[in-house]
């Protein structure tokens, strides 16, 4: 007879045959099987967080910084509610994320038990798929499909909730051979027509624009590599969603600027005018289309994605290709090498029209803004940081807010899975713990969350975490004493009403800093700022470096609520004109 | 009623409204029938009505029956958000007018009247496959297969008669012919 294993060694068995080498989290009553079984793994190191959400983050940036699932281990009741935001922003990003949760033992479910919550109940909505374990036989199995639910496809986050008995329950385990089927929630069936029918279009298009997202870090690093490949071949502009940045390189002169609700003049304007639309891996999201009705409405348009739903979703398309990214644009170009050899350079002379119209958009320069010596301008701090780190392979993460946007603006982005932040849930407090996990999983790379000082607050115990672990996160703070988006809107929609806007107390962030055992450092004026930040990146620890920026400044452009791609407003001057009105007001 | 969904632009153009008939065969598992459900509410689907057992023993097969209605863009996406769910196997959708699907509701009548009233009662009944399957002397207890406004309208018509308690499933179908759904 072979060895029979608890629950809790099998826990760590399937974690080994995944090959994980990190977990985040913390315990509790209803895990500590599993927290006692932790030291016969070395190869698994726990890193332990100071609350479960921040364990979720740090998941989630350890997981786009490395391509590998993030692995999180919380106790029942409060430590599995507490992961809820991070296992929703998880599904909303598409990150994969495996969460197990410790549960009370199989016989007091449903009795109110101490700590005791319905978490698979709770995270249904907010997980790919999860799994109460109620029978010790079936936990290898769970795990294991956990792991596969979680990665492929389209990722998400997954959760295995383990009663307490079920970690102490014996089984025998059989060792876990990786499949090569793919299962059938997965697809990748596109056929060759759909490859030339594309070609088609693209041989047609004569004010073409290529649209990414996500999509395309999620399909790999090779995926990043065959989109410029791609997008050289066809000459075509390429503009890219907030998490899709990095997949093409942001200082390339073919790549015209993130689009969207805080997007630049040129990429909302190609949006708008394009007559064929190309989108890989994004899925049309209200940021990115603003007035449905209005949007893009001379184009014919291509989808790629490999999630059957988000095709039509939100706007119809003429071409939908189901697939991985990598795989449908490495078919294209190889049809296109094979059969079409002319239509590299027909396409360009085409198109020459397309991107003189494109240049004349560019000129506007809408991302301009207006530098002061007096203040520290917080797009003049975001340029700067970029100018001083862009010689190193550097990994930024953001809070949620104004500062958010001004770094996916003024920062460029060469390579993909360096940019973490929170697009679709919006999760203010998401991107010190994220740095945590990105740092873990670069331990030699300089990483820096430019945050907000209202968002980093709400996660701010972290930094206990960056420091129990030697890591040297720089949080690079924006500090405009405001909820500064909420302040813009309050200023553009609501007559200049701040209401509760304004933080009337904060903390001394160097001080703070000191009192976590990291370093401090303030900045608030120009002068100084170069000097600041190159002592940031050059001092060996965490950093917390309070910026002290203009808090009146308001993050342009902008597609006001309820107007179409190209009515934008540039700049301070130009809302006069372009007023929120009547229904408009009371979108989001 | 969900169309198509942007947070900051206000839809102008109402789609036209179908009913259609969802069929899911899903693992018959703890939570699945939540995953489903879930699924409608969530994202702010209707449902009319809903019917569920299991039909495969051996392999654990639950068979769904969901009556909702939509917009066709709508019911694209219930179809593909259906399939994404792990322990859902596959997913048939038919329009109510679909000539080639039969669909039947049954529902229990409890009528308490006067011999000739429920004699009547039973007559009615006629064109819908009625089964007594209680009989006192001051009541009556039948069952009707039938579509779901036929039984709407049978509720409404026998009230005078003395109808005091209804209970009815949700709808059920199946394709006409020897083909079956892969």
């Amino acid at each position: 007879m072979s060895k029979l294993y608890t629950g809790a060694e099998i826990v760590f068995k399937c974690l080994e045959d995944q090959e994980v080498e990190y977990i985040f989290g913390y315990p509790g009553g209803a895990v500590l099987p599993i927290y006692d079984e932790l030291k016969n793994h070395s190869t698994i190191k726990h890193i332990l967080v100071r609350h479960e959400q921040g364990a979720g983050h740090a998941a989630e940036g350890y997981a786009r910084s490395s391509g590998k699932p993030g692995v999180v281990l919380v106790t029942s009741g409060p430590g599995a509610t507490n992961v809820v935001t991070a296992l929703t922003d998880a599904y909303m990003d598409s990150v994969p994320l495996v969460c197990i949760s410790g549960q009370v033992p199989t016989h007091l479910i449903g009795t109110d038990a101490f700590q005791e919550c319905d978490t698979t109940g709770i995270t249904r909505p907010c997980t790919k798929h999860n799994w109460l374990v109620k029978d010790i036989k079936d936990l290898s199995k769970v795990m294991h499909e956990a792991f596969k639910v979680a990665t492929t496809g389209r990722p998400g986050p997954v959760l295995i909730d383990i009663p307490k008995d079920i970690q102490f329950a014996k089984t025998n385990y059989t060792k876990f051979k990786k499949e090569k089927k793919l299962n059938g929630k997965i697809h990748n069936k596109f056929s060759e027509k759909e490859i030339d029918q594309l070609i088609d279009l693209i041989s047609k298009a004569k004010k073409p624009v290529v649209y990414t997202g996500g999509g395309v870090i999620n399909s790999g690093p090779q995926a990043s590599e065959t989109l410029k490949e791609f997008v050289r071949l066809i000459g075509f502009p390429i503009t890219s969603t907030l998490q899709g940045l990095g997949a093409f390189p942001g200082d390339d002169n073919q790549f015209i600027g993130m689009l969207g609700m805080h997007g630049t003049y040129e990429a909302n304007n190609a949006m708008h005018d394009c007559d064929l639309l190309i989108n890989i891996g994004a899925r049309f999201d209200d940021r990115i289309t603003g007035k449905i009705d209005e949007f893009s409405p001379k184009s014919k348009k291509v989808h790629i994605d490999i999630d059957p739903s988000s095709i039509n979703k939100i706007i119809k398309v003429d071409l939908a290709i189901v697939g991985d990214v990598n795989e449908v644009i490495k078919s294209t170009i190889k049809k296109i090498n094979k059969k079409q050899n002319g239509l590299k350079d027909s396409n360009k002379q085409k198109i020459s029209k397309w991107w003189e119209q494109i240049q004349k958009w560019r000129t506007k320069d809408s991302l301009g803004f207006i530098n002061s010596d007096k203040e520290i301008k917080p797009q003049h701090a975001v340029k700067r940081l970029y100018e001083l780190t862009k010689n190193q392979d550097t990994f930024i993460t953001t809070e949620v807010g104004q500062h958010q946007m001004w770094a996916a603006q003024h920062y460029k982005f060469n390579k993909p899975n360096r940019w973490m932040t929170s697009g679709g849930l919006g999760t203010m407090g998401y991107g010190l713990p994220a740095a945590v996990g990105v740092q873990i999983a670069h331990p030699d790379k300089l990483v820096i969350d430019i945050a907000g000082e209202a968002s980093v607050l709400m996660t701010m115990q972290e930094m206990s975490t960056a420091v129990q672990y030697n890591l040297p996160i720089k949080i690079f703070i924006l500090n405009n004493q405001y909820m500064g988006m909420v302040r813009q809107w309050q200023e553009l929609l609501h007559e200049k009403n701040y209401s509760e806007s304004y933080s009337e107390a904060l903390p001394d962030f160097v001080k703070l800093a000191e009192a976590y055992g990291c370093k401090g450092i303030k900045a608030d004026n120009p002068q100084e700022l170069d000097d600041k930040i190159q002592e940031m990146i050059d001092y060996k620890g965490p950093v917390i470096f309070d910026c002290h920026v203009d808090p009146d400044e308001n993050c342009f452009p902008m597609i006001p609520s309820g107007k179409p791609h190209n009515q934008m407003i540039l700049g301070p001057n130009d809302k006069e004109e372009n007023k929120i009105t009547g229904k408009g007001k009371s979108l989001v | 009623m969900p169309s198509p969904k942007s947070a900051y632009s206000i839809p102008t153009k109402k789609g036209k409204l179908d009913t259609h008939i969802f069929v899911v065969w899903v693992d018959n598992e703890a939570g699945v029938l939540a995953r489903v459900v879930g699924l409608f509410s969530g994202r702010g689907y209707n449902i009319e009505s809903l019917a569920v057992a299991e039909v495969d023993a051996t392999k654990n097969i639950s068979r769904i029956t969901i009556v909702t209605t939509g917009t066709p863009q709508v019911i694209d996406q219930i179809k593909l958000q259906l399939k994404k769910l792990v322990p859902v196997h596959k997913v048939a959708d038919f329009k109510r007018e679909d000539k080639k699907v039969i669909f039947k509701e049954m529902a229990l009548l409890k009528i308490v009247a006067q011999k000739k009233k429920i004699e009547k009662c039973l007559k009615e009944c006629k064109k819908f496959n009625p089964v007594v399957l209680d009989k006192t002397n001051k009541s009556v207890v039948v069952q009707i297969t039938a579509l779901r406004r036929e039984i709407d309208k049978m509720s409404k018509k026998l009230k005078p008669y003395g109808l005091t308690s209804t209970s009815r499933t949700g709808a059920i179908a199946m394709t006409r012919g020897a083909e079956t759904f892969k």
